[in-house]
This record gives C-alpha cells, structure tokens and sequence, in this order.
C-alpha cells in the first residue's frame, strides 16, 4: 500500500465533509513518489511488446517469426499457436460489462490496432524491434468505417441495458400542432480517451497465484474477468491499483492488451511487464463511438416545447456491443408533452466503443442544446429565457418529481457570474477591441445521480485511531481525500487519526469508479462501515456498569472526535480507546454497504443538474476559434470537498471545450486507420485554449438519493459546456455549425 | 527500434566524413528523427550525433549587419537572444510559435530546415507514399488531405512542409552554409527545399551525408525589423502546425512600400516565397486594397490537392493580415501569444 503524506496543516472547522483540503496524494506525485502500475519492477521481469493489425478486417496470414525470435534480446514470441490455453473463450459475452477480446485466439483481424502477436525481451528496445520484424501479411477484406457505411439496425439496447427508444405523448402530433418546428442533423466523431497514463500491466505467476499491477476503475470486476478467463479461483488474484494517471472508462472494464501481458508472463514463467505505446491506446481500450443525431422541436406560439424527437444513428464494432445512448439527455431535460428517443447504429470495423466520461450524455447534450438553441433563436428568444420557459419541473418522459433540482439556482447564479444579462439577441453583434468577433452562449448540463454497489470496512483500534479500507479507485480526482474525510467523520475522528485504504483488489469491493458514482457509493459504505463500529463500540460501553455510558441506552451515545457522549449530556463520555482497553480489545471492526435505495428510486427522479455560459472569440477573417470565458455553476447535492470537485467541474468544462472545437479521430475511410493516433496532432486543449474557468457550487439538499446526500461531479461539467461553446460560436458569428468539431473552414464563408 | 552505430564526432570534418557512409544519419536534438525510428519510418544504419561538434552553436553577428547562425543552436535560444529578436523579429515569432516550449529548447536550426512532413501517411508505414518508398503510391492523394498543398504540388505527392522557422527565413533572403565532402557550399534556402515532382523523396539539394553548418541571413534583411510579422493559423491556440501562415516585412519610404518580403508556410513542400505579391507592393500605399492584390498574386497558381480548397483563400487573407500588422509596425514586446490571430492588436484597425 502507498505511503500518503498527510499535506500541510489544514484548518478544520466541525466535520472533515465539506472541507477544501488538497489531495493527500499530492506531495507523492509531484515528487515522483506515487507508484503507478508500469512503475514496478519485479526481480526477472522481461517485457512485451504488441504486434498490432494494421489492417481492419481479415486474417493474418503470416508472420515473419524467424526474424523476430532471432532478435538479440527475444525470449519468446507468442502467437495464436503457442499461446497458453485459457478457461473461456475471449469470445463469450457474459454481461453487458462484459467486453470481447482479442487474446490470440485466432488469425481473425477485427480493426486496426489489434494485437497479432506478443514479443517478449530482455528490454524494451529488443521486445519493440522483435515486434516490427514480424511484419504480419494479411488477407484483408472491405471495410465499413462510416455511419452511413452498411445497413443500420435497431439495437436491442443502448449503453448499458436501458431500450434503444423511448416514446412518452404523440410527437407527430405535437408537431403537427406546433406553432414552429426546427429540424437539425449534428453530428460528433469518434473520441479517443487518451489517459495520461497508458494501459499497463506488470503481471507475475506463483503456480496459479497471479499477481497484477495495472490501473483499474474496477478492481473486483476485473479480478473476475481474469480468474474466470484464466480458470483460478478469485482470491488467487491479487491487484494492486493505487493510482491511475486517468481512465475516463477506459480502464472500467480490463482490455484486452492488460491480459495479453498476463498470458505473456505465463508462457515464459517470468514476471512481464507490458505498456501501450500512445497509438495503440486507438483500438483495443475502448472509443467514443461517432454519431449523427436528429432534432425535431415543435413550439407553441409561446415558445412551449410541444414535441421533442431525438433520432441518434451510432455505431458499434462488427463483433461486440456498445452503442451511445445520447438520446438519454431528451428523457429529462427539458419539458414537453411529448418527447420521443430513437436509436438505430451500424457495425464498423472498428475496437468497439465503450464508456467514455459522460457516455451518451456529452454526445447527446450538445446535439440537443444546439436545436434548443436553434429553436430559441427562431422564436427570437433569449436562450436563457427559453430554457426556464421549458423548464422540467418533473422528469418529463417518467412523470417521476425530482429528488431534488436546483437547476433555476444554477442558472440565475451562472447568469449572474457571466454578466448575461444585456447580451444581444441576434449573432454577429459584438466586438472586442481588437475586432475579433464574440460570442455568448449557455447550455445546461445534466447527469444522472447513479449508485452501483460497494462495501467498506471500518476498524477502531485500542490507540483511539481508526482504519477505513475499500477497494476504491483514485483516477487523478482525488477519491484518496474525499473517501478519508467521509471516512474521518463516520468515526467522528479527525482525519489524521486515520489511515484510509485503497486501490487494492483484497480490500472490501468498491464497485466502480463509473457513472460518477464513486463518491456516492463507496461514500455510503464507508458511512455504514463507521457507523456500524460505532454502533457496536456503544453498544460494549452502554451495557458495561464501569463506563458512564452505563444505561444511557434510550438517550443514546453519539461520537464526537474520538469519544462516545451522552446524547442528553455530552459533558459524560468516554474516549474510543478508554471503552476498548477496558473490553480487552484490540480492535472493534464494523462494516457497510452502499447501494442504490430502490424504493427512492421508484419515487423520484435523480439527477445533478447545471448551467454553463461561455464565451468565444472568432478571428472574422480566419475562423480561428478560442474560448475565452466559460462560467459553471452546478447543483450535485452535497460537496464532501469543494475544491476536488471544483477541479472535476474544470475538468469536465475544459472537455465541453474539447468537444465542441478540438477533439476528434480522423478516420481513414479506405482502412479505418485512425490518422492522428498521438498526442500531436489528436488535438485537446492546451492552457492557451482555456483562459478563464470559473465553477460555482450551488447549494443542494438532496434527502432521497443517499443519506449523504451525494450526487455525482465527475461526468456533468462536459455536459452543457461543449453546447454552450457552439453557441457560443453561432452568436459570435451567425453560422450554425452542427458537426463537431468545428472546423475552421466553415467559418469562412462571410469574412 | 532497430539497431544502428552511434557515433559522435569531434570536429565538423569528422561529422562529415562519418557521414559519408551511406545509411547515416545526423542527429540532432532528434524530436523529429527519433520519433521517425520509433514509428519505423526512417531507419538509418548510422546516427551522427552533432552534440559534441564544436563551432556549430553561435549566434555570430556579421560585419554586414547580417548574422550567421550555428546548425546546432537551440530554436528557444534563438528567438530569445536580444540582438537578433531586436533585428529579426518575424524570425523570432515564427520561432515561438512553433511546436511546444519544451519542444523549442530541444529542436535546433539545422533540424527545423530539414524537418520531415506531418503527413499521416508518411509517418505510417502501412500507407503508401512515395516519400517513404519512391515509386509506391501516395495515400494522401484519395485521403485525409484537408491540411495538405495547395501549391507546388505534384501528382507523386502533396504534402507541405511544416516549418514556421523556415518562413521568414526565406522571405528575408537566407543562405544555408553547407558542409560535404566535397569542401563548403552555400545555397540561398529559396532554393534549398526541392518541390516533389516526379521525386518526391528528394526534399532538400543536400547531397547524402552533407551537413548544415550555419544559417546566414544578410544586413538588409534587418531593414525590414520595423515592419515585420508572422501570423500563424491553427486548429488550437497554441501547440499545433500551421494550417496556413505567412510572413510579411515592408521597408516603408514616404509612406509608401519600397520592398517587401513576403512568404507562406503550410501550403507547400517548401516555405513559399512570392516574389510576384512582392512586386505588387513596391511603390504602392500600404493598404487593404493593395494587400489584397498582392495576396490575389501570391495565391494565382494555387489550386486544390484534395478537400482543401478553402486553404487557398485562407492563404489570401493570412497573407493580407500579415501585411497589415506589418504596416501598423513591429510591437515593441512579442505578444504572449505570438504569432497568434487572439494576439491583441493594439492600435491597429484589423477588422473595418
Ligand atoms: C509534437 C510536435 C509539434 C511540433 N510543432 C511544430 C510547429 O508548430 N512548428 C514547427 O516549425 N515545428 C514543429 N515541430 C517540429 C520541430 O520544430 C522539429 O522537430 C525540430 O525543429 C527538429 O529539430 P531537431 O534538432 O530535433 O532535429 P532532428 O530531429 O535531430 O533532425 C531532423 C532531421 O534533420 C537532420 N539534421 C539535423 N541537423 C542537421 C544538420 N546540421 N545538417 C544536416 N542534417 C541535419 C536529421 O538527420 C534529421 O533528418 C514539432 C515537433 C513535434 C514533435
Ligand atoms: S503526400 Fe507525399 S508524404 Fe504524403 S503520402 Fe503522399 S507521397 Fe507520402
């Protein structure tokens, strides 16, 4: 487990939740001492290298193994004939968290980027070489890398299990019946996750004892996918994950690269360390799959929505399952008697699509504020205004209240913080000093409040500290501090009396650092785990004659920084550690589940919810964008640390920035090569992109989603923020750019 | 990466004559050619690392006013030495407008000249292109050729060359001093990159195995510092390759244009001079009517290589831009943005 150094002396008032701390693991990796998976070297570690398809779809036909064996340097190379044998097939899908994969099970090539074959060396440099000197042949055949290559179907259902349509009122009718209609086709490109820190695996074999080091958003998952792929019991794996350098669901589910390195250490009976050069994180871990949406909005003649229909065509791989659900934001966003989801995709050869940060929300979210906003200009209304004129008060499609909704707050606050007001209804109206032609535009962001399923032990020791362990997952966003201040007030300690556990696949199951439910989940079985070690301490001290606690059952105890009082009279307690010493004990141990309340669930409709405004400035002449001024303000219930999630709002508005004017995958259509598969030229914003951030917290109580009153923060900030930009874009300059991201040459048309 | 003999000479003749064998390579701060060996695109049986070769990393101020700068300088090195950001300055912008700033203080003089495209296709080995492997096709003909050329270009190949350096340079009249074998030579860099033509792997007059060992640009070429710009347009603010840019100094007597120099980057295998827009200026009234003819001349031959059409009048106005800031007056400061269109633009009346 990682040392983390406490940071510097923090003033703390009350509970630890809610405080600004900095990351504890900060000190650690600006200092180089955080361990990341690639970072181990185990005695007789070799290393392995990908040999990757360059074709997208065939067979291989030949590799030229001589060469590569014959490399100085080579211990093995391992093909589909030499790959040891594994207990499943990497074909059988299971689940929908369930992904194939490509583990050598035949000479079949499915996309570009695949792996062929595995060289293992001595170093690095010989592993590398020895994979170039295979130069696979191939038999290669036709490809499809486009929507509207092949014919498009119904899928059985998007992202993960929710139906491919969703039809609440008469849309036809209600545009019939309206007053104005808007129809628009955006479209948005394959995305790359491109974490910092590549895909890596340092796997060592004892008999059928497997021990991994690789970055994981779900520990227990991917202990399953590799005890059942391998034929061993569960708890003969072992993974160690303490940080990741970003996963952006990437690393949700194991790839299939992470267990090529596994199957490599087990061939040559040595630890092997294998890591993703930059270009092939472009195949086997997973992509935003592209998408072409329709927007049909009717309006009354008081700019009332009276019909929504949002068509999204999508793709998936031609052998494997995910299709972006990006018709999901329609469901609750705005209001309308009638609002319908349809979906239909294609098959691509292409890796397959998966998760990636805000999956279906951020594709869908700037597709529909771009009509909404289409449809507010052509009622010749402000776009705020039009937002609160449609406001839901009730999910819309489910008819369900919301557990809580502070969405007016975010935009009146936001509007407030931007300057709003006064903005000019028509595009092309203002200038800065130097010509440059600016924009405003809003977007309102949206996810949903998910919990998955985890658990957390708690511990009290006999010195008064407490121990909190759960195997959740710290991708960069600072889940070691906020779990440790939930952690310190479940045991009503203060945080440095308590040593907090994570990023290991033996700790309690934390579910997955996904759907921006992390905090939420492993939070609430952290509170659980404490509240229930509290539970039992009171329990030792009330029913024991020599404690003051004695009898104080109907009253109750309650915690206060390391002590049990009484509630009816606080100034008579006693410390943790007085009530175990006197029991005998060492330690008392307590534990806690997280999981979504199905009866509040069926109740209410839960969401976090924002606004976002930017600003852009458009050089006239050129078309060069630059976004110049984003303002977010956001309601997800209950902060446990401000500054954490201020940074994930940054994070995810400088994404929506991403979205709308930079990121996309540049697709050979002839071979599906991805053509700026690097850091160079598959363009995210650099700090030049982003001057001016600012994110609001804006108060929420939310009684129904959890006793802690947590949504999430993680996913949201791209929402509404890439929509906002584009409007941004169109006020700027007029031109009503539906096809992301935008690019210079459309802007050029009126100088 | 595969293997290769890596020497390190100690003198400029033993660079040279370590070169002479063929398959060798220079190397210096290797942010292009390294990366070229890890992608399997060049694979050179020879390194000669000029990180030892003494005499190639001044920054020499000549008798003519002009000044002589050593293969080996450092790009961030260059554009931040007073005396030659004072007399040079579009060299200067165009210089920190390129790449990143950690990029900058790796990458050399002589490795900017003779950096390789950023077309896709050359740098993966499963394409054809006639660059990597004469004679074998060029993917980028049918493909994702939005960035590519619009001018010079042949049929064997479309590609431009992407250098910001190397645009002022040649509008103010660079010369390449050259090592071989054979003794030295100079060659104007007007004439130094080669137009693909038929031979498309032939990028530059170097022979194999010769060395670039300075830089010069002449004493007049420091008249235009008064009236002097780069403007760089690209897909984000900063850390990207141009999709056009173009350089523009004028030497203004009595209010009027009596030479200017100008050039476009990203529009063809060679930083792109035009004299033709340069005769367009001289004598005229600095202006947005004139700049526009010249940019009109500068652009006559342009044509679309593939879905890149709207480069060509891209081009026309970067190059009406530069001319315009150039005419308002070289900033006392660099913008912190350099080259950059969100550069403010005090004072000057860019927009109508
Ligand atoms: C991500 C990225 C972004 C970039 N963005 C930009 C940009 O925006 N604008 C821009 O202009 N450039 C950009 N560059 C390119 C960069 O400027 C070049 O990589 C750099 O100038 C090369 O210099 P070097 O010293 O590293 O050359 P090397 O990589 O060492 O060499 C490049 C070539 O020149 C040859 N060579 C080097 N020196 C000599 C010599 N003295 N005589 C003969 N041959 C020699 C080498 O053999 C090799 O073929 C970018 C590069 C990267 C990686
Ligand atoms: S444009 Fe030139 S460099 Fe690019 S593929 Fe064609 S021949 Fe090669």
């Amino acid at each position: 487990m990682a040392e983390l150094a406490s940071s510097a002396a923090h003033v703390r008032h009350g509970s630890s939740i809610g405080q600004p701390l900095t990351r504890r693991d900060g000190q650690l990796k600006v200092t180089g001492g955080a361990r990341y998976a690639a970072d181990n070297h185990p005695p007789g570690m070799l290393h392995a290298a990908l040999a990757v398809s360059s074709v997208a779809r065939g067979r291989v036909t030949g590799l030229d193994l001589e060469a590569a064996r014959a490399h100085p340097g080579v211990v093995a190379v391992m093909t589909p004939e030499n790959r040891p044998a594994l207990a499943q097939d990497p074909n059988d899908k299971s689940g929908p968290f369930v992904f194939r994969m490509e583990l050598l099970q035949d000479d079949t090539v499915r996309y570009v980027g695949q792996p062929v074959a595995v060289v293992i060396a001595e170093t690095l440099e010989a592993a590398t070489e020895g994979a170039a000197l295979l130069a696979p042949r191939y038999a290669a055949e036709p490809v499809s890398t486009g929507l509207e290559d092949g014919e498009a179907f119904v899928p059985p259902a998007v992202g993960v299990g929710a139906p491919a349509e969703v039809r609440h009122g008469d849309v036809e009718a209600g545009l019939a019946a309206a007053a104005r209609r808007v129809e628009a086709v955006y479209e948005t490109p394959a995305q790359y996750h491109n974490a910092m820190e590549p895909h890596a695996v340092v796997a060592a074999w004892e008999g059928d004892r497997l021990s991994i080091d690789t970055p994981s958003q779900g520990l227990v998952m991917a202990v399953g996918r590799v005890a059942g792929l391998f034929g061993i019991p569960p708890e003969n794996v072992e993974i160690r994950s303490p940080f990741l350098g970003g996963g952006f669901g990437s690393k949700g589910a194991i790839s299939g690269p992470q267990v090529l390195g596994i199957l490599a250490a087990k061939l040559v009976g040595r630890p092997v360390k294998l890591v993703l050069k930059r270009d092939q994180m472009y195949g086997p871990v997973g992509h935003r799959a592209p998408t072409r949406q329709t927007l049909r909005l009717g309006v009354d003649g008081e700019g009332a929505l009276t019909a929504l229909h949002h068509h999204v065509r999508t793709a998936s791989s031609r052998y494997d399952d995910f299709f972006e659900p990006s018709g999901s934001v329609s469901h609750t966003l705005y209001a309308s008697p009638a609002i319908a989801t349809t979906s239909d995709a294609v098959r691509l050869d292409s890796g397959t699509p998966i998760f990636m940060r805000a999956p279906g929300e951020a594709s869908g979210s700037i597709a529909l504020e771009g009509a909404i906003d289409e449809m507010a200009a052509a009622c010749g209304m402000d776009p705020l205004e039009f937002r609160l004129r449609n406001y839901a008060e009730v999910e819309p499609t489910s008819g369900k209240p919301f557990s809580s909704k502070a969405l007016r707050e975010c935009y009146a606050q936001g509007a407030e913080r931007f300057g709003w007001s006064g903005r000019p209804l028509a595009p092309r109206q203002m200038r800065d000093e130097d010509g440059l032609l600016v924009g405003w535009g809003v977007g309102t962001a949206t996810f949903p409040a998910l919990m998955m399923h985890g658990q957390a032990r708690a511990v009290l020791r006999r010195d008064g500290s407490g121990l909190v362990e759960t195997g959740a997952h710290d991708m960069g966003q600072g889940a070691w501090t906020a779990f440790a201040q939930i952690a310190a007030d479940s045991l009503a300690l203060p945080i440095d009396q308590l040593e907090f556990r994570a990023g290991h696949s033996g700790l309690p199951d934390a579910g997955i650092a996904g759907g921006s439910a992390h905090t939420a989940t492993a939070g609430m079985a952290i509170h659980g785990a404490g509240a229930d070690v509290i539970a039992r301490l009171a329990e030792l001290a009330m029913t024991d004659q020599r404690s003051p606690l004695f009898g104080a059952g109907n009253a109750g105890v309650v915690a206060r920084e390391g002590r049990l009082v009484r509630r009816d009279d606080e100034s008579r307690g006693e410390s943790y550690a007085e009530i175990l010493a006197r029991a005998g004990l060492d330690e008392i141990e307590g534990r806690g589940t997280g999981a979504m309340d199905q009866a509040a669930q069926e109740h209410y409709a839960m969401h976090a919810h924002g606004a976002v405004f930017a600003e852009v400035k458009v050089d006239p002449e050129l078309g060069q964008i630059r976004a110049t001024r984003l303002v977010g303000a956001f309601a997800a219930g209950r902060i446990i640390n401000p500054r954490l999630v201020r940074s994930q709002y940054y994070g995810g508005m400088i994404w929506g920035v991403s979205f709308a004017l930079h990121e996309a995958a540049v697709v050979d259509r002839r071979t599906g090569r991805v053509m700026n598969a690097n850091l160079g030229e598959y363009h995210v914003p650099v700090n030049a992109d982003v001057p001016s951030l600012e994110a609001i917290l804006v108060d929420e109580v939310d009684p129904h989603v959890n006793a802690l009153g947590i949504k999430g923060v993680g996913e949201i900030g791209i929402t509404g923020s890439a929509g906002a930009v584009a409007n941004a874009v169109w006020h700027a300059t007029g031109v009503r750019v539906r096809r992301f991201p935008i690019a210079i040459e459309e802007l050029l048309g009126q100088p | 990466m595969n293997r290769f003999d890596y020497v390190r000479p100690a003198t400029v003749a033993e660079a040279v004559a370590a070169a002479a064998q063929p398959g060798s390579a220079y190397l210096a701060a290797g942010t292009n050619l390294l990366d070229l060996m890890k992608g399997g695109v060049m694979r050179p049986a020879r390194l000669v690392d000029l990180a030892r070769v003494p005499g190639l990393d001044a920054i020499e101020a000549l008798p003519d006013g002009g000044v002589r700068i050593g293969a080996r300088v450092r790009n961030s090195d260059l554009a931040y030495d007073p005396g030659f950001a004072r007399r040079f300055p579009a060299v200067a912008e165009a210089l920190l407008s390129g790449a990143s700033a950690q990029l900058r203080n790796a990458a050399t003089v002589g490795g900017n000249l003779l950096q390789r495209t950023r077309c896709a296709y050359f740098y993966d080995p499963a394409s054809a292109c006639n660059k990597r492997e004469a004679g074998a096709g060029c993917d980028a003909r049918e493909g994702e050729n939005r960035l590519h050329a619009v001018l010079g270009w042949s049929e064997q190949c479309i590609a431009t060359h992407p250098s910001d350096f190397c645009v002022p340079l040649v509008a103010l009249g660079a010369v390449v001093e050259i090592e071989g074998q054979a003794g030295r030579r100079e060659v104007p860099l007007e004439e130094f990159h080669r137009l693909p033509g038929t031979t498309p792997e032939r990028e530059s007059v170097l022979a194999p195995g010769e060395l670039i060992v300075a830089v010069r640009l002449p004493g007049e070429a420091a008249g235009f510092a008064g009236h002097a710009r780069y403007v760089k347009l690209r897909e984000r603010t900063s850390y990207a390759f141009a999709v056009v840019s173009a350089t523009a100094g004028l030497r203004l007597e009595d209010g009027a244009i009596a030479e200017a120099r100008l050039a476009l980057g990203g529009v063809a295998a060679k930083p792109w001079r035009v004299p033709e827009a340069e005769a367009v200026l001289r004598g005229a009234r600095p202006g947005a009517e004139a700049f526009r003819r010249a940019a009109e001349a500068a652009l006559a031959e342009a044509r679309p290589s593939g879905d890149n059409a709207f480069k060509i009048e891209l081009a026309r106005r970067i190059l009406v831009r530069a001319l315009t800031l150039a005419a308002a007056g070289t900033p006392e400061r660099l913008p912190a943005l350099p080259a950059s269109p969100h550069a403010p633009h005090p004072g000057v009346s860019l927009h109508g």
